[in-house]
């Protein structure tokens, strides 16, 4: 695959108190950001579980993270803090596995924060696009095999 | 209880590398409450195993299991029907049940997922630590409930050696001197005499140097 036309697909874990209501004001603000970036709201990023981001990676993201609330302003006191250290966990088996493992990340952001939204979103696309297709997604043998490759 | 810790993927991808189609087994004692070979545990491996092959353009089939425990007969035969569907089963117990499953089913490969390191427990949430060598004689009601066996880094049982430094011992700042510890507790009790006592040469025995052990209940066998 050419990674010129390249367009990532990238999973957003976003806090509802904070990284999803900021992109809810991004919207309002008329701002835009990359159709790449899919969101999924959840209560607290603490809910994200290491395996929701393996999972997306396993399943073909190209990209996933994580936005929750500014440090120390988590809604549920330490949520944040708890999966910032899974986004780390994670980081380390991508890098044991040779991948990339800035394809995983964590971000901080308030409610009031609609335009860092907006820019977490290019930014990430940004870096995903430079690094390229996720490494295995782009794999041929997984056609061939009989059994249902993505589990 | 068993305190283990997670090996190392390349290692575990390495151990698979000839299978297709694995199991990933988890196990509900010890290393579940260590969170390294619970369910969550088989969830990661399992997934991140997936990655690996998926990157390496080979494909391999993972189911997720978790039995009661992998050191019991009863549990063990719990997966009778269907061992042999795999390749391989990759075992997240400690040494143990990789052990029970090999003997169980002899023509099946058992791959150990994680490494066995200690007799301890949680001293906060993440951290563990060694308390016991099961050296089979417990002798630590001499030392106030410290076991100067696991946690003096030469076993020494009549006082501190020379290397002892602010509490903590020479091999590793990090590593508190369980006789610096031993003293100041019998000192505070005001029974620092307690440790005149000379401990007789401990027969070995009854540990590992007895070679490997094993306790019989008569009461309970048929
Ligand atoms: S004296 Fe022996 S059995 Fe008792 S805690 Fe120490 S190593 Fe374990
Ligand atoms: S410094 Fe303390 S713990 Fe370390 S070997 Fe000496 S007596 Fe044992």
């Amino acid at each position: 695959m050419t990674t010129d036309n390249f367009e990532p697909k990238i999973l957003a874990f976003c806090c509802k108190y904070c990284a999803y209501a900021a992109a809810d004001l991004a919207g309002s603000m008329r701002l835009s950001y990359p159709s790449n970036v899919k969101v999924i709201q959840v209560p607290c990023t603490g809910r994200v579980d290491i395996t929701y981001l393996l999972r997306a990676i396993e399943d073909g993201a190209d990209g996933v993270y994580v936005a929750g609330c500014l440090e120390g302003e988590c809604h549920f006191l330490a949520g944040n803090l708890r999966t910032k250290k899974r986004v780390k966990y994670v980081k380390k088996v991508l890098a044991d596995l040779k991948i990339e493992p800035e394809r995983v990340e964590m971000f901080n952001l308030s409610s009031a924060m609609g335009p860092r939204f907006a820019e977490i979103a290019n930014e990430m696309t940004d870096r995903i696009k430079k690094l390229g297709p996720s490494p295995i997604k782009n794999n041929d043998q997984c056609k061939e095999v009989k059994h249902d490759c993505s589990r | 209880m068993i305190v283990a810790d997670e090996k190392s993927l390349p290692e575990i991808l390495d151990m698979i590398k000839d299978c297709n189609h694995i199991l990933v087994l988890g196990c509900k004692g010890c290393v579940t409450v260590c969170n390294v070979g619970g369910l969550k545990e088989v969830q990661i491996l399992a997934s991140a195993l997936r990655i690996g092959r998926k990157k390496d353009g080979r494909i391999v089939k993972v189911d997720e299991e978790i039995l009661e425990r992998q050191c019991d007969p009863e549990y063990v035969a719990q997966i009778k029907d269907r061992v042999q569907n795999y390749d391989g089963v990759v075992s997240l117990a400690c040494g143990v049940g990789p052990q029970f499953l090999s003997e169980a089913y002899p023509d099946q490969h058992f791959f150990p997922a994680v490494n066995t390191k200690f007799f301890g427990g949680a001293v906060a949430h993440g951290i563990w630590e060694e308390r016991c060598a099961g050296c089979g004689n417990c002798i630590i009601h001499n030392f106030d409930g410290l076991c100067p066996i696991a946690r003096c880094s030469k076993s020494l049982m009549n006082g501190p050696c020379g290397g002892s430094s602010n509490g903590k011992c020479e091999i590793d700042k990090e590593i508190l001197c369980i006789w610096d510890s031993i003293v100041r507790k019998k000192m505070a009790s005001g029974q620092l005499n307690d440790l005149l006592k000379v401990m007789p040469i401990k027969d070995w025995r009854t540990a590992r140097d007895g070679g490997p052990r094993k306790r019989i209940k008569e009461d309970l066998t048929k």
